[in-house]
């Protein structure tokens, strides 16, 4: 298999909750130890299994937010509201806590350096969390491959890395936010819902050949998918990745 | 109800490919375009994941779990190149 | 068993009378939407429902004619496959005693078929005597498109597969032929109380 790691076996492993981190009123970071870990490449994410003492189980995939030179393994979750992972996740799970999960999992949603690019970053929501692995993957090589990145949030309030992303943590890094439905009077970034407009300014000419990777929910990837396409960008250089509820 | 991607499915394809598939590139049987597994569009919520073609939105490949073993129908697309 | 998830429990209600709930199945207070393909939205100038296969002749309604026909508000629990259970669930729509009177069969089987694709098989004495519908009502409301609105067949003794979701038709059948799940793996029959999920159970 061209261009992959070697194959493995896939294994469940335990990590053990270092750190929880609250990013915004919904979401939390979870920094794990995972004692055999084999490490990973940005982009890619791991299958969560929850086990009750009866015996039943649930399993969700997250991304993995951390780059692989990082010393833990970071899951970024947004609680939904009727989820049955995600509260356990964010409520529930503490310090010292373990955690099943395998990985990681992906070969298709990566980006390391040796990629080049320009890269272009287009997130919708908790969509950003395999892009903070990107970036930190970027910092951590010292990379100089031109790199935007578009997030697109409800609000300041729902900005998930809102101070690392604000604070030009990422020097270098060109970051754009969109906040679609509240904003300050004095807000100096997009207003309102990512366009077909906004898409066409903030990315590269068609020719510049930039890699493209967009992450949220299916409605928002599609909709940018296509006017980059549309633009001209070549599909190929496109990558999408979904996310949304899952489980019944 | 929203459709995922192949991403979705990968854990499910690595268990039983044994390695990374989203990268293969994959030809629907029905109206024979080819596409990444990873651009298949993928129904999670139901009683198995079911994996349609982005062209045509036929259904290319079902996974049921039978009494806890994963199956892995792909009789409606062929494999054009591995991951 | 794989290690424990330290106060983990789901989204599964506790429940006061457990003879009401099938093995291996657990309540929920959700209605969960289970879907394999795109949700269909045929607008409702165009539905119709077709009775036909093994009959002495087709029959069809149009949406105006299918409401006109006399309805129940049956309130069942229904099973799904998945394992969960909601009781207590109230529907209005036409019986399938009602529709199936108006043609002559000797097939003993059927399909239905739905907008999208979705097929699932049924014996006739698993939707007759009271047992299917066709609702286009849940919870007094109009059935919505994500539940397999604008109708639905629903035949709650069964495994909920097997209320096919945007049904538009039931073809007779001289044989019992697998629908889409039963092709993939899933039980001919179906019953919750024997836990006939999977071919073979």
């Amino acid at each position: 298999m061209a261009g992959t790691a070697l194959p493995r076996r896939l294994n469940w492993q335990l990590g053990r909750v270092v750190e929880l981190v609250g990013e915004t009123d919904r979401t939390k970071s979870i920094v794990l130890n995972v004692p055999d870990w084999q490490g990973h490449r940005a982009g890619q994410h791991v299958d969560v299994r929850l086990t009750a003492e009866d015996g039943y189980q649930a399993q969700r995939s997250y991304s993995i937010a951390s780059a692989p030179e990082d010393p833990h393994l970071v899951l970024t979750v947004e609680r939904l509201d009727d989820g049955e992972v995600s509260p356990y996740l964010t409520d529930v799970l503490t310090r010292g806590d373990e955690l099943e999960l395998r990985g990681p999992i992906g070969g298709y949603f990566v980006w390391e350096a040796s990629l080049g690019g320009p890269l272009l970053l287009i997130a919708g929501g908790s969509g950003v969390a395999p892009f903070r692995a990107m970036l930190r993957h970027w910092s951590a090589t010292h990379s100089s491959v031109p790199t935007r990145l578009l997030y697109s949030s409800r609000s300041l309030d729902d900005l998930i890395y809102g101070a690392e992303l604000l604070d030009g943590y990422y020097d270098g890094v060109d970051v754009r936010i969109a906040l679609t439905r509240q904003w300050p009077d004095d807000w100096q970034g997009h207003r309102g819902r990512i366009d077909g407009e906004l898409l066409h300014q903030v990315a590269w000419d068609p020719g510049d050949r930039p890699l493209v990777y967009i992450c949220g929910p299916t409605g928002f990837v599609e909709a940018a998918a296509q006017a980059l396409v549309g633009d001209g960008h070549d599909p190929r250089r496109v990558r999408t990745e979904r996310f949304g509820p899952t489980g019944t | 109800m929203d459709a995922l991607d192949g991403n979705a499915i990968a854990g499910a394809l690595f268990e039983h490919f044994g390695g990374d598939m989203t990268m293969a590139e994959v030809r629907c049987a029905h109206c024979q375009s080819t596409s990444l597994m990873a651009e298949l569009r993928v129904y999670m919520n139901a009683p198995g994941a079911v994996a349609r073609c982005p062209a045509c939105d036929d259904v290319v490949m079902v996974i049921v779990g039978v009494r806890g073993a994963e199956r892995l129908d792909m009789s409606n697309m062929e494999m054009v190149s591995p991951a | 068993m794989a290690p424990i998830s330290r106060g983990f429990f789901g989204r599964r209600q506790r429940v006061e009378d457990p003879s009401r709930v099938p093995p291996g199945q657990y309540v929920t207070g959700d209605f969960p939407v289970l879907s394999a393909g795109p949700t269909p939205h045929t607008p409702l100038d165009e539905w119709s429902f077709t009775i036909g296969g093994r009959v002495d002749e087709q029959v069809s309604w149009t949406w105006e004619e299918f409401l006109a026909l006399p309805s129940e508000s049956p309130t069942v629990d229904i099973h799904c496959v998945t394992k969960w259970t909601k009781l207590d669930t109230t529907w209005r729509g036409v019986s399938v005693d009602r529709l199936l009177s108006a043609v002559t069969t000797e097939a003993a089987y059927l399909t239905a078929w739905s907008d999208g694709g979705y097929t699932t098989n049924l014996a006739l004495e698993d939707v007759t005597d009271g047992k299917a519908w066709v609702a286009y009502e849940f919870g007094g409301e109009p059935l919505e498109s994500e539940h397999g609105g604008p109708a639905r067949l629903l035949v709650p003794h069964l495994y909920f597969w097997k209320s096919a979701k945007w049904v538009r038709g039931l073809t007779l059948t001289p044989d019992d032929a697998p629908g889409f799940w039963e092709t993939y793996g899933y039980h001919n029959h179906g019953d919750p109380w024997l836990e006939q999920r999977y071919q073979g159970d």
